[in-house]
């Protein structure tokens, strides 16, 4: 096992605390409890969705959940805060596909030409979930967050199989977008809203943003030592 | 409207260009350098700790080309239709100043000798019939001892660390066997083996081949370049590729020649100039500019010009070439022209090998450049008679920091889950435990595969997409399969739990949907006879001799090495004729 981490606290820097608040002065005079203290705070509020509506927020959050569950690895896509991120996500210029070529005509060609469709991120889910709840709805006579997990789980199997029609999209398409932006949001930086707590880094071992191995090129084998900081300071 | 002239316009502002523009204003030219993409200083995209974000990086792909403006289409066959690449996955090319020089690895190789004249060794070996019908296996027409100094130079000017194994005819240390003759040494040493690499240098000694420390322009000390440029001591922290480098220990153009060029009066970076066209003059010989958008303010600017270098990114400049009319077309049904002819790519294949869960290997520990390598497959060093293929592949442990975006999506796959506890296990256990070993080859060119205009996209400027037909062909396969079997004896002497080999298949078309390597080539080549290369040995058009087009569009087929350093020489050796030789007297090098 890796030697327990020590609790590291860390000077904040101005421009690791300029990208999260746009205010310098509070946290650079504030202790690491202060910081900690707001940050419980900030994650007892649940977080209110912009892009997707409720219903579609509850999809999200059971179904990355299936995909990357709580389990005795560690945390779940529900804990990290995978939902958050990719409602964050349909925000920012990725969820506008603002660096996809997407220039007319579309035609659909073999799978190994890659992506075809008319449609950025935002569009993907909206159409997404729609065709998945409607399929749910016919088989189960619920929605996908009501079923029992087993029944969650042979859905997004289909899914990932290609075999379940979603109208505009392939099924394909929409579970790997789904399952993309799951990952994304268990091992990015929390800035982005996942990863809370860092509990994705926590479980693979990443130190995070300390980006400085001199001294543990080559330890032969032993694992190193120090756990995860953030971008903006944060440890767990 | 015609703006100004100057001496030279320099295309694309990656290390081609910058080192182009360096060796010109050198000369006393006046040099303008027009980049499509906007300016990039280290002190800004590489500001720690904003750079340290995997998912603004490499997932986004901020530092990469923008395809909403801009991008390829791809087929695998000549029937097929090509489709646009609309998301950035199977290659990546860079976009602002510094191009992919800015966000590539750092493996710095020079060349395999026999890379150069591959055709020539091949016959002399084993006969033309070893050649199978459709490739189209030709010499560079430059050779390893013409090209030597400036390799020399390139690795002065990148701070490329490396243990060498001869200089001047003697052995001077425990560098590649394979090597060619070096006149000097590198200029720092290797940089340390992490885990993973002395794992794999001694189990591949175990196994009998001959490992070596692959080159890297990561700096292993702190180092001060030819050009008065400065670099810091690399850390490992893993962020070379897909990143700026925080720490100026990653050798690019923004750090290693562009704050000295940007020093000199003659010469003038535009950036947010999209090139439209080469322009030619009525006898389609001599070019007299070239045609931009500035895309901030979408007007076009006519700049004009004694000489053009094209040094944008490989297929830039062959989609260039193509725009402005400079020499032929390909067309692989009547097997002339040369424009577009012999692209070719890698053939790279990634394997993994666990270890016992009492090691852990660090994986985020890294550099872009650095690792262990044999090359005991590579190019003509063993026998190829019974195998009955061209070309060969180093194998290595290239340890370049591997991040958990990165791991987590790439986890699974080939029948293990790839969502749920079971995945999650896997990848915790992958990510901790586990070696990636690569199988980086050599891909011939074929008379079907080729670069040429799309009929149907267009780009945001409404000029057509350049067109790509490329698949994957037998010989490569078999070649890939050979050599990736000879990582098993590898990692039953490192003592593995268990290890996934990974080749290609029989018959398996080109995907462009997972990432393989930047590395794309030819389609614009250098060589000997103008019926058969674009450029003649000192990269000058053929057609149009005050055009020089710099890049690994110049490789006739895709060689095992990373072609960074390659290239970095080729420029350096068409800047030297240019300057001793073309200026004084312009005109073509070589007669056609």
């Amino acid at each position: 096992m890796p030697p327990k981490e020590p609790t590291l606290t860390r000077p904040l820097r101005r421009s690791f605390v300029k990208g999260l608040l746009g205010s310098t002065s509070f946290w650079m005079v504030s202790g690491h409890s202060h910081w900690a203290d707001a940050l419980a705070q900030e994650a007892q509020k649940p977080y209110q969705p912009t892009f997707f509506t409720p219903d579609e927020y509850r999809f999200l959050e059971a179904a990355t959940e299936r995909l990357f569950p709580q389990d005795q690895h560690g945390s779940g896509a529900r804990a990290l805060g995978v939902a958050e991120f990719i409602d964050r996500q349909m925000e920012s210029p990725y969820g506008h596909g603002d660096n996809w070529y997407m220039s007319a005509p579309f035609v659909q060609g073999p799978a190994n030409l890659g992506y075809q469709l008319p449609f950025v991120p935002r569009d993907l889910y909206r159409k997404g979930i729609a065709g998945l709840e409607a399929y749910t709805h016919q088989q189960h006579g619920k929605v996908f967050a009501d079923l029992p997990l087993s029944a969650q789980e042979q859905i997004l199997t289909a899914l990932e199989g290609g075999s379940v029609p979603l109208g505009d999209i392939p099924g394909r398409v929409f579970f790997e977008q789904l399952r993309t932006n799951t990952m994304e949001g268990a091992f990015s930086d929390p800035l982005y809203g996942g990863n809370k707590g860092l509990g994705g880094w926590l479980m693979l071992g990443f130190p995070g943003a300390r980006a400085d191995f001199m001294d543990w090129v080559n330890q032969d084998g032993e694992a190193y030592p120090f756990g995860p900081i953030s971008i903006s300071g944060e440890t767990a | 409207m015609t703006k100004k002239h100057v001496d030279a316009i320099v295309v694309g502002a990656g290390w081609a260009g910058s080192i182009l523009a360096k060796e010109l204003t050198e000369a006393g030219l006046s040099v303008v350098m027009l980049e499509r993409g906007s300016e990039r200083a280290t002190a800004v995209e590489g500001a720690y700790p904003e750079s340290i974000d995997e998912l603004r990086g490499a997932i986004r792909k901020r530092l990469f080309q923008n395809l909403s403006q801009t991008t390829v289409t791809v087929r695998n066959t000549i029937d097929q239709t090509a489709l646009p690449y609309r998301q950035l996955a199977a290659f990546l090319p860079g976009e602002g100043v510094g191009g992919a020089g800015l966000h590539w690895s750092g493996v710095h190789f020079r060349v395999s000798p026999e890379d150069l004249r591959l055709r020539s060794s091949v016959v002399e070996r084993y006969g033309d019939k070893f050649i199978p019908e459709g490739m189209n296996l030709q010499d560079y027409g430059v050779t390893y001892s013409e090209l030597e100094p400036f390799f020399d130079k390139a690795e002065k000017v990148f701070g490329t660390s490396g243990e060498a194994y001869k200089v001047n005819g003697k052995i001077v240390g425990n560098g590649n066997i394979f090597d060619g003759d070096r006149s000097d040494n590198f200029p720092l040493p290797a940089m340390k083996d992490t885990f993973t690499a002395s794992t794999f240098r001694a189990a591949a000694t175990e196994a009998g081949y001959h490992p070596y420390s692959l080159p890297a322009a990561n700096a292993s000390r702190q180092y001060t370049n030819p050009y008065g440029c400065q670099m810091g001591p690399c850390n490992f922290c893993g962020y070379c590729s897909g990143y700026d480098c925080y720490l100026y220990s990653k050798a690019s153009p923004n750090v290693n020649v562009l704050p000295a060029l940007r020093q000199d009066p003659g010469f003038t970076l535009i950036s947010d100039a999209h090139v439209l066209r080469v322009d030619l003059d009525d006898t389609r010989s001599k070019a007299t500019g070239v045609t931009y958008l500035e895309t901030k303010t979408q007007k076009e600017v006519s700049l004009s010009a004694d000489l053009v270098i094209l040094s944008a990114f490989q297929f830039h400049n062959v989609h260039l070439m193509l725009l402005s009319g400079i020499g032929k077309p390909y067309d692989p049904v009547s097997n002339t022209g040369t424009i577009g002819r012999n692209f070719v790519y890698q053939t790279i294949t990634s394997s993994r090998i666990w270890l016992p869960p009492s090691k852990y290997t660090n994986q985020f520990i890294g550099a872009g450049g650095v690792g262990v390598a044999i090359d005991d497959f590579n190019s003509m060093n063993f026998d190829h008679g019974p195998l009955g293929f061209v070309g060969g592949s180093p194998v290595w442990v290239n340890q370049a920091g591997l991040k958990p975006i990165a791991a987590a999506i790439g986890t699974g796959g080939g029948g293990t889950p790839r969502w749920g506890s079971a995945y999650k296990g896997a990848l915790i256990d992958t990510y901790k435990h586990s070696i990636g070993v690569d199988a980086h080859g050599s891909n011939m060119a074929y008379r079907d595969v080729y670069l040429d205009l799309d009929p149907t996209w267009k780009d945001a400027y409404g000029q057509p997409l350049l067109r790509m037909t490329f698949t994957w062909k037998d010989n490569d396969i078999r070649m890939n399969q050979y050599v990736v079997s000879k990582i098993e004896p590898i990692a039953k002497a490192m003592g593995a739990t268990k290890a996934n080999l990974v080749h290609l298949n029989a018959g398996q078309p080109f995907d462009t949907r997972h990432y393989q390597t930047t590395h794309l080539g030819g389609g614009a080549i250098m060589g000997t006879d103008p019926q058969t290369s674009a450029l003649n040995r000192y990269l000058q058009s053929w057609d149009v001799s005050n055009v020089f087009v710099i890049g690994s569009n110049a490789f006739p087929q895709g060689m095992g090495y990373n072609p960074t350093g390659m290239v970095a020489a080729l420029a350096y050796w068409a800047a030297y004729h240019i300057r001793t030789t073309y200026l004084k007297s312009p005109g073509p090098l070589v007669q056609a």
